[in-house]
């Protein structure tokens, strides 16, 4: 049994890439309503920590438990229903695409189904998307705008509210400010802190402590795939990690 | 006023057909100013006699390419299918029997291409070039590189009979486009579609089972092929191994000078439609103006090069024209 005051609980995860061990023995938990901050060099093993919990690859061994059931992930797609969005810099979104169909992708609102094929009620996915947009304060021209012509800030406001929309329980976002000019990543933490204020867990993973510590209500640091670190936030400051992250 | 008819003009030049649209008007007009004939009855029912058989493998081609991967094994197919359907005639079964198991067959080929392409990760280009080359050698194996007599039996008007100076197989094609056209643009089928060739990682992410659209895609691609070459076997009441020979060559042309992007994720269905007409198009006014038919590989070449720089070039004027 995992513990009931998480949400999500992950316990010695371990994970080999053709002999490179990306994580040993991580524990890692995520409480309702918390903005935990994820950070270590590269390659410490962020990424692939998160991307077991979103269903991308199973752990080769440890267990996950998700509202204190133990879990055993085989698609994107299943995580996704039990509410855990995930949020990549590049890969959140369809560039091609508009905006609309960005935010309801793999969730097509549809008036009619014939076999597993819908029909698409498009002025009910314009309206909402345009609400949705407004739940994270972002004002677009039109929902069929390309997200092509959005800015990187832009787009993870787009990811965020569509996250919002969906009621997710858990929002995962790797480096979200990434590439972002420091007025665009202010926005994303803006949109971060909008998540907890509507009860929405999140983690943030970041290589910019100074992006983490003053959002993030824990900070969990990771070296070489082991957890090197777990505070409150109250318990550390941004020095005691920053020395923990450059230690050999 | 003027601000909306700016906006008007704008929309209109930010349709990816656009540059195929004003490539095949050019073309039409130069063939007509040339000799007058080109346009008569006559000869406008001869086009759209020819044009459904690459039209309809094009369609599918382009589903296949906006989802992400390629088929070149379509003009294989195209002879595969009716040959098939010849010889099962030949073996005793009823003939809409045996053009269904052929067409069954075809969605099979295409089911390999993709259960190929999909579980090995290895790119479609490379399974469906085998395939071309296997299924070529199949019909020629089969038939002894002889023609298989057309059943007598079988009857064609379903396909291609006549109405007036039209051919029933014109309104195949044209039912054909407007179903595609709608799963495309107005089903969750046709934005999954887009998403995965668009960005295969965030389409799978967002939950969409993209392994499944493209093998649906994989079908569909070679079931319409397939379904073209019974179209061109029913027209000429002949089922010759040679059909269709570099066929898939023509529909890539057709899909590419449509708009529809070789990388994926973009692209429409009746930029196709108006690709596969200028090439048809291009084909048939060489013959009325009576130039060599060498020009045709000519022309089309430059047809392709020219729409996808157009293309491009359109796009980025459109931009700048917004601020
Ligand atoms: N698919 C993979 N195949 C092989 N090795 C991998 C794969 N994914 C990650 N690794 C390896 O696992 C280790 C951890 O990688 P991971 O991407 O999790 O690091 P990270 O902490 O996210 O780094 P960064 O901050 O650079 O994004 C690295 O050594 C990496 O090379
Ligand atoms: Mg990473």
């Amino acid at each position: 049994m995992g513990e009931d005051r998480y949400l999500v609980e992950m316990k010695n995860i371990h994970k080999w890439f053709s002999g490179v061990c990306a994580l040993r023995g991580v524990d890692f938990a995520v409480g309702y309503g918390e903005i935990v901050g994820l950070v270590g060099d590269n390659g410490a093993g962020k990424s692939t920590l998160i991307k077991i919990l979103s269903g991308f690859y199973p752990p080769d061994e440890g267990k996950i438990f998700f509202e204190g059931k133990e879990k055993h992930f085989s698609s994107p797609r299943e995580v996704r229903k039990l509410g855990i969005e995930t949020i990549y810099q590049e890969a959140a979104m369809v560039p091609k695409m508009s905006i609309m169909r960005n935010i309801f992708m793999g969730r097509e609102l549809t008036r009619l189904k014939v076999g597993s094929v819908g029909y698409l009620d498009v002025p009910r996915m314009e309206e909402e998307s345009m609400k949705a947009l407004e739940g994270v304060d972002l004002r677009l021209r039109s929902p069929h705008a390309l997200v092509d012509e959005l800015s990187g800030g832009q787009r993870q406001g787009v990811a965020i509210a569509r996250a919002m929309y969906f009621k997710s329980k858990l929002v995962i976002l790797d480096e979200p400010t990434n590439n972002l000019s420091v007025k665009e990543s202010q926005k994303v933490l803006e949109f971060i802190q909008e998540l907890k204020k509507q009860g929405i867990s999140s983690i943030f993973i970041s290589h910019n402590l100074y992006h983490v510590y003053p959002v993030a209500d824990r900070i969990v640091v990771l070296s070489h795939g082991e957890k090197i670190g777990d505070f409150r936030k109250e318990e550390t400051s941004i020095e005691e990690i920053t020395k923990l992250m450059v230690l050999p | 006023m003027a601000q909306g008819l700016v906006n008007v003009l704008k929309k209109i030049i930010l349709l990816r057909e656009i540059s195929s649209l004003i490539m095949l008007l050019v073309v039409v007009l130069v063939f007509f100013a040339i000799s007058p004939l080109f346009l008569s009855q006559e000869n406008v029912a001869i086009i759209l006699e020819i044009i459904p058989e690459l039209g309809i493998v094009a369609l599918g081609v382009t589903m296949l390419m906006i989802s992400g991967e390629f088929d070149l094994s379509v003009g294989s197919v195209f002879a595969f299918c009716p040959i098939m359907m010849t010889m099962f005639v030949t073996w005793g079964f009823p003939p809409l029997l045996s053009v269904i198991i052929a067409l069954l067959m075809t969605m099979l080929l295409g089911a390999l291409n993709g259960f190929i392409t999909l579980t090995f990760g290895i790119p479609s280009f490379i399974t469906t070039l085998g395939a071309m080359l296997i299924w070529r050698g199949a019909v020629l194996l089969i038939t002894g590189g002889w023609p298989p007599p057309f059943p007598a039996e079988m009857s064609t008007g379903i396909l291609v009979g006549r109405l007036g100076i039209l051919r029933a197989s014109i309104f195949w094609y044209g039912a054909i486009t407007v179903l595609l056209w709608f799963v495309l643009e107005r089903t969750d089928f046709g934005n999954w579609i887009f998403a995965t060739g668009g960005n295969q990682p965030s389409a799978r992410a967002m939950g969409i089972d993209t392994h499944r659209v493209k093998f649906t895609n994989f079908m569909l691609c070679s079931l319409l092929a397939g379904f073209a070459g019974l179209i061109q076997s029913f027209r000429l009441a002949t089922t010759l191994p040679s059909m269709g020979t570099g066929l898939e060559m023509d529909a890539i042309a057709a899909t590419v000078i449509g708009g529809t992007a070789l990388s994926g994720g973009v692209g429409t269905v009746i930029g196709t439609v108006i690709g596969a007409f200028l090439i048809r198009v291009i084909d048939n006014g060489l013959v009325i103006i009576r130039a060599p038919s060498y020009w045709f590989r000519v022309f089309i070449g430059i047809a392709i090069i020219l729409a996808v720089i157009l293309n491009s070039f359109v796009r980025e004027r459109a931009k700048k024209l917004r601020c």
